[in-house]
């Protein structure tokens, strides 16, 4: 009788489904895995390391690298421990504003999700509905920050300008015309709040169009439920975060639990499963958009009514108005050394987390004195999830992987950093 | 002694209780609790941390290594600059600042290394922050906490592979994050920016090669440390716990 051996294959770098550069060893039992060893750091950049060369300010744009589809919540993290570590505060208004974008980004991450985890499974469809949705959103923060994707819009006390009055609008186009482009354009007659309301006015259909196709889908349901069942108690003790965590029954949620910018303020439920499967985490993720659509309804809500100032002022962290520099002898000194200089940040040091799409999201700040932060340290969530890829995997078919990888929300910006 | 907030309190006695000895010292910063470990008793204190029920810390959020080396050093101490600017004129000491060649000899300062886990309770909905010195620059060990808390595996690989910290016991202490083969430990503070190996393909020899590195190191923006007595003994709100 000849020898019967396990046979190890490669499931990347290269897989569509790897999301990213993810190369994952398999010991395979014939269709089952009985070994599943993720190999990372392909997309390596030592983004710790770059940020210690560099002072405080210049490293908010690799936050946003960091996790590619959950922006904002990154510099979020980096920016908190700033201010944090200086003992500064925001404006109320500046809050708000962080507290509605963190939502706009939640909804944008999902929106990734949703598309890649359905086009993973087989249902093409979802994925093209999804990123509609996203490239309105996509406006939105270009219509704040200047960029879609990258936006270094958050800054220490503050955000880097106010909301534009103005929602720039779809111009005309040999392939936009017509009723196309009014359609296009309905939404963006007034300014980005409106834009933003009407959108998530819209967006609960939307999240029902999502669910129409899915929840009650037969292939959806035998690809996902009971798949990568983690009890609770695993849960914790694997440092699951964010949905990953509240799949599988746990009440946990940093906005609720330690609430930051202005979340206290918020009306919103936790979302958890009851079986801890790729289903629950799903119906967990859906029921999120719910609630980040309606979070920033609230918050525009206030930021109509509430005018004032989106950014501290303190010449030491913030750079003066334009006319105050023309003006003010001290003005112009603090603009120049500000942007030669930076700011030096008192010796000490922090962690300070937010509630990332994908989990805890944290930046664990040393300073010594100095211009540049000694050591930057950055808790990927993703990270944790991916190193608990042996347990889920192992028992499951070869098919299973994608599935698993998809509901574990992989992206290699934050995992290899 | 430092204070400690009224929201520490109970933390402060339940650790003080548990851990007594244990602590080398316990300080407080911006509301957050750092508890200092002794390196011996590294892994029972974490098995006390994680089953006292007053303390229970269910969860480890994250582990990783620092190195103190150049702590408070700034680069600013020029007499002039030269024609090139001040970035020829400031002394490179910083991370990035120095080809292989010259960079500076890790001084033998105490403490170099440390290793720094944060622990979350989801129970007591409270955080702590654990470090631990290693006594050794030369061979930093330190023991694992892979039995206590799982979520740590590839936190502790990931500090090996950019510090050099062994973590005793654990089952299966790799490189995570850089390449096959690299060599050095690139998150030390004597280990340039710029790395030392380029890799390009060759065509002539038909593979990848590596080679030393051809750029310069730049310095954009020196690194100055100012004690700025606006910042002390300011407080923070808020809701940070």
């Amino acid at each position: 009788m000849s020898e019967i051996r396990n046979f190890t294959m490669n499931f990347g770098p290269q897989h569509p489904a790897a999301h990213g550069v993810l190369r994952l060893i398999l010991e395979m039992d014939g269709e089952v895995v009985e070994r599943a060893d993720p190999h990372i750091g392909l997309l390596h950049r030592a983004t710790e390391k770059l940020a210690e060369s560099k002072p405080y300010n210049h490293s908010i744009g690799y936050m946003d690298r960091l996790d590619y589809v959950s922006m904002m919540c990154n510099e979020h993290a980096y920016v908190r421990a700033i201010e944090q570590l200086l003992g500064i505060e925001p404006p109320e208004r500046a809050q708000y504003i962080r507290t509605m974008f963190d939502e706009v980004t939640r909804i944008l991450n999902h929106l990734m999700w949703i598309g890649s985890n359905a086009l993973d499974l087989g249902a093409m469809a979802v994925f093209l509905y999804a990123f509609r949705e996203r490239e309105n959103l996509m406006d939105a923060y270009e219509a704040v920050s200047g960029t879609r994707m990258h936006a270094t819009y958050y800054r220490p006390g503050g955000v880097y300008r106010d909301l534009p009055d103005e929602m720039p609008k779809v111009a005309e186009s040999p392939w936009r015309k017509g009723k196309d482009l009014d359609r296009m354009n309905q939404w963006r007659e007034g300014s980005l709040l409106d834009f933003l309301e009407a959108f998530a006015d819209d967006f609960f259909n939307r999240v029902d169009d999502y669910e129409t196709l899915l929840t009650d889908n037969r292939i959806w349901k035998q690809r996902t439920v009971g798949i990568g069942a983690v009890s609770p108690d695993r849960a914790v003790q694997l440092g699951f975060t964010g949905p990953m965590l509240r799949g599988s029954g746990v009440e946990w949620d940093l906005r609720k639990k330690q609430p930051y910018a202005r979340y206290r303020e918020m009306d919103f439920d936790i979302p958890v499963g009851s079986n801890g499967d790729c289903y629950d985490r799903y119906l967990v993720r859906i029921e999120e958009m719910r609630q980040s659509a309606s979070m920033i309804k609230q918050c525009i809500a206030w930021l109509r009514d509430n005018p004032g100032p989106v950014m501290i002022r303190n010449f030491k962290v913030a750079p003066p108005t334009r006319e105050e520099m023309k003006d003010d002898m001290e003005a112009l000194i603090h603009h120049f050394k500000l942007f030669t200089e930076g700011y030096c940040v008192p010796e000490g040091e922090t962690y300070a987390a937010v509630e990332a799409p994908k989990g805890e999201f944290g930046c664990y700040l040393v300073s010594d004195g100095a211009n540049k932060p000694f050591r930057v340290h950055l808790r990927a969530p993703g990270y944790a999830h991916l190193s608990a890829m042996q347990e889920m995997a192992k028992g499951h078919m070869l098919a299973d992987i994608p599935a698993l990888i998809a509901t574990q929300d992989i992206v290699f910006g934050e995992i290899d950093r | 002694m430092s204070t400690y907030s009224q929201r520490n309190q109970p933390l402060v006695q339940a650790l003080n209780h548990a851990l007594g000895g244990r602590i080398v010292s316990m300080t407080e910063y911006r509301g957050q609790l750092t508890v200092e470990i002794g390196h011996e008793h590294w892994l029972d204190s974490a098995w006390l941390l994680r089953d006292e029920p007053d303390l229970a810390f269910e969860q480890l959020i994250d582990l990783c290594g620092v190195d103190y080396l150049g702590f408070g050093d700034d680069e600013w101490e020029t007499a002039e600059a030269t024609s090139q600017g001040f970035s020829r004129a400031a002394d490179a000491l910083g991370p990035g600042r120095f080809s292989w060649a010259e960079r500076p000899e890790a001084a033998d300062i105490p403490n170099r290394f440390a290793v720094v886990v944060h622990l979350l309770s989801l129970g007591h909905n409270r955080r702590l922050r654990l470090r631990c010195f290693l006594p050794d620059n030369e061979l930093p060990v330190i023991h694992s906490l892979i039995e206590v808390w799982n979520s740590v595996n590839w936190y502790e690989r990931e500090a090996f592979d950019l510090f050099g910290i062994v973590f005793e016991g654990h089952p299966d202490l790799r490189r995570i994050l850089t390449d096959y083969g690299f060599i050095g430990h690139p998150f030390r503070k004597d280990f340039p920016l710029i790395g030392n190996v380029t890799v390009r393909y060759d065509e002539d020899k038909g593979r990848v090669v590596y080679e030393p590195v051809e750029i310069e190191p730049r310095v954009t923006v020196a690194r100055v440390v100012r004690r700025d007595s606006r910042y002390i003994d300011q407080k923070l709100e808020g809701g940070e716990q």
